[in-house]
């Protein structure tokens, strides 16, 4: 995505690219399609291992990042995990690590932080809405279903909003504390999982709040600018790996005597496809740089990214398969993966059309 | 640029400072109806700049200019946002010519050009297409036959912008009729107004007089005035058209200030007004278009951001230019025909006694593809993506490798 990377940076990015490709390879992703997680934990303890659950939690936690944005070095993970549609929880255990590293209080950066570092364990963001909550004896009552939340069932830990009197708070649940229902969905990428939870009158302590609660508003937005950014880095990254097998394939494959490379009109919707790609491309950087630099402008260019993003990339695929002609639709093909991945991407964490309606929400003020 | 360059941050303070000081404030209607009284207007600010110590600045010290990094240049812009601005000097004069006297020109012409230029006392346009041409480019039928020390020039160039208010030009024309197209042409520095040169200004449908056709009746050249090699040109004539691309495209090192008096987000400020003012700013589908708009000029200004970036380190060759050149195109026909559904009949009809943002719109839409054919069409900047981008086969040419005087043409050849 980025063209210039430190030597850090560059360095990560191969040792990740070495290692998806050589203990995740598309056969291993296929094999997972029944796997109930979705991942071997051995395979995500590893990864934490070259740092992907390091980069956003300080060295004093037991993290620490490459360059001075931890965030610009974690998109070259979820970039190279895209480009082999990778199993694994990034978005969910990045979001919550970095809100109670953001917000945490000591205990509870000391009893998540680092079993999520070292991967031993898994945490679950159950999204910007809140659920309902009442006030209790020394805490909160929660009530409500959250729905879609990535790796649900696979969490040990639940980050959730919560609607009380006086607002909106945040609070880390363990996943196993009674009232807590999780219920595993069927979904469409063969390897990522998603979950309703159901929280029926969960009792939890006041100590359970992340954060100062009048800061909740932002630490929600920064939570979604950051699985944004991380699905866009996802999304780019398994586009420009369909695109470059699509050209190579156009290359190869001989019809009335001549490549169909040389078709123009073949040439000519390929030169679009480059040209929305390098879109994708410098749309998601500049989104991941604002994000990461705290710019003034990092709302607007996540949902810009966003909006832009997820419908050109699932059409562009969607090209991609027809170029490829009837193998393009078959099981046997790669293709799928991707175009899996990419249209999960495109649904969860916000579709375009909610990301629009923010932008235009920031030109025009609210709907009502 | 050596050890002691100015750092881009005092030259931001510095040039904010003498741009309050100097330059009026941004006309609203600068690229509304562009006319020759406006043209002289920014010869003047040209001056202003030079005077003050901002033209050129990334072109080189020893010619005029500054020799500033791309980010001094991009610091000055962003400060002259709310300032009028010379803005049809970006292009084609210092975007595509001197940008390419830069890069071919020899020692001689470019000291007596580029300061002239950086003055404002010149405009510069280049002629290489031609009335049977399209864009068959390379296929240039104007003929340039050495005499001495001159070449005698005679045949006709096509859509030249401003050509009649323009000083002089880069004139493809072909010297040798012997060898295959590419290899016979020679790039010229032409004075416009001389005699043997007509220039007539062509109609355009937005009743705009910008476009030109010239007729070259035995113009005498002299040889000094080639640029780059003799037989050569088209060497030059790509590079040329790598600038035009990157100007047009938003790239160009070389331009000052936004491109055009065409601000895109003042585009985007109109529509926001519009459909407040006509009680739509809670339709849930005028809110889809305006946001929708609004992306599309994020995205373009990164996108921008990633080429102009990718060409400057040569992680990308100059023909990634077309990117720019195809977005922006495709771009702007969107956000014009948003802007058209937004306009709704207010686009087909309007108060005869004043204008509206409504009446701009529809007119706009009338010119929407102009962008798509100026500069190389799309479909040619879709050849130079596949093909030289990407690496896909070249398309069957039936005048490859053939001496040009044995190529089929649809007009008949020249005397020759």
């Amino acid at each position: 995505m980025e063209l210039e990377l430190t030597e850090e940076q560059a360095f990560f990015q191969q040792t990740t690219r070495k290692f998806l490709t050589a203990e995740c390879p598309l056969a291993t992703v296929r094999s997972l399609e029944t796997d109930p997680s979705g991942f071997s934990p051995d395979y995500w303890k590893r990864g934490a291992e070259l740092g992907w659950t390091s980069l956003l939690v300080p060295e004093a936690d037991g993290g620490g990042s490459l360059s001075e944005h931890g965030l610009l070095d974690l998109v070259l993970v979820a970039e190279e995990m895209g480009r082999l549609v990778s199993p694994g929880p990034l978005v969910p255990v990045s979001v919550v690590a970095s809100a109670l590293a953001d917000g945490g209080t000591a205990e509870q950066r000391a009893a998540v932080l680092p079993g999520l570092v070292s991967g031993e364990t898994v945490a679950a963001w159950c999204g910007p809405d809140p659920i309902d909550a009442s006030a209790a004896a020394d805490g909160f009552t929660l009530s409500g279903v959250a729905s879609t939340v990535e790796a649900g069932a696979q969490a040990q830990h639940l980050l959730v909003g919560a609607r009380v009197d006086d607002g909106v708070v945040q609070v880390i649940v363990p996943a196993d504390t009674p009232g807590v229902t999780v219920t595993p969905l069927g979904g469409l990428d063969l390897v990522r999982r998603f979950a309703d939870v159901s929280f029926d009158g969960v009792a939890v302590p006041a100590s359970a709040v992340v954060g100062d609660p009048g800061a909740t508003a932002d630490a929600i937005e920064r939570q979604l600018q950051i699985a944004i950014v991380l699905q866009c880095a996802e999304t780019v990254g398994a586009t420009d790996r369909v695109f470059e097998m699509t050209l190579e394939y156009l290359g190869d494959r001989y019809s009335f005597g001549r490549p169909l490379s040389s078709y123009q009109a073949l040439k000519h919707r390929v030169a679009d496809d480059k040209v929305w790609l390098e879109a994708c491309h410098a749309i998601a950087s500049g989104a991941a740089r604002a994000v990461a630099t705290r710019a003034d402008n990092a709302a607007e260019l996540v949902s810009a990214a966003k909006a832009w993003i997820s419908p050109h990339a699932t059409e562009l695929m969607q090209d991609c398969v027809q170029l490829h002609g009837g193998i393009g639709v078959t099981w046997e093909h790669d293709l799928h993966l991707y175009l899996r991945r990419a249209t999960v991407d495109r649904l969860t964490y916000g579709t375009p059309e909610d990301h629009a309606e923010r932008i235009a929400t920031q030109l025009l003020g609210g709907a009502s | 640029m050596t050890a002691d360059t100015e750092p881009v941050e005092d030259f931001r303070r510095r040039a904010r400072t003498w741009l309050a000081d100097n330059m009026p404030p941004s006309a609203d209607d600068a690229d509304a109806r562009f006319d020759d009284g406006r043209r002289d207007v920014e010869r003047v600010l040209q001056r202003k700049l030079w005077d003050g110590g901002f033209a050129g600045i990334c072109f080189p010290a020893e010619y005029g200019g500054l020799g500033l990094s791309m980010d001094h240049q991009r610091a000055f812009t962003e400060e002259s946002l709310p300032y009028d601005m010379p803005f049809s000097m970006n292009v084609p004069t210092l975007g595509i010519l001197a940008a390419t006297l830069v890069d071919f020109g020899t020692h001689e012409q470019k000291l007596r050009h580029l300061p002239a230029i950086l003055k404002g006392d010149e405009l510069w346009v280049q002629f290489l297409s031609e009335p049977s041409g399209g864009s068959d480019l390379a296929g240039c039928l104007t003929r340039a036959d050495r005499d001495g020390d001159v070449f005698i020039l005679n045949g006709s160039k096509i859509w030249s912008s401003a050509a009649f208010a323009s000083d002089y030009a880069m004139c493809l024309a072909r010297t040798n009729w012997d060898v295959p197209k590419h290899r016979g042409l020679t790039m010229l520095i032409l004075k416009i107004h001389q005699p043997g040169i007509q220039v007539e200004q062509i109609r355009q449908v937005d009743g705009s007089m910008e476009f030109c056709q010239e007729f070259f009746d035995d113009v005498a050249i002299p040889v000094a005035d080639v640029v780059g090699d003799i037989d050569d040109g088209w060497t030059v004539a790509t590079r040329l058209l790598v600038h035009e691309r990157n100007a047009v495209g938003g790239g160009s090192q070389y331009t000052s200030g936004r491109s055009t008096g065409h601000d895109s987000s003042r585009h985007d400020d109109t529509l926001v007004n519009m459909v407040r003012e006509s009680g739509r700013a809670g339709n849930a589908h005028a809110r889809q278009l305006v946001a929708e708009a609004h992306i599309r000029q994020l995205v373009a200004g990164q996108l921008i951001l990633r080429i102009t970036q990718a060409m400057t380190t040569g992680a990308m060759a100059p023909p990634a230019g077309s990117v720019l050149k195809l977005f922006s195109a495709t771009n702007v026909m969107r956000r014009y025909e948003i802007g058209l559904e937004l306009a709704g009949q207010g686009g087909a009809a309007w108060p005869a006694d004043r204008e509206t943002p409504a009446q701009r719109l529809g007119e706009l839409t009338l010119w929407r593809q102009g962008l798509s054919l100026g500069g190389g069409s799309n479909e040619i900047q879709r050849n130079i993506i596949s093909e030289r981008l990407l690496g896909m086969p070249r398309e069957f040419a039936a005048d490859r490798d053939v001496p040009y005087r044995d190529v089929r043409r649809g007009a008949p050849p020249a005397k020759g």
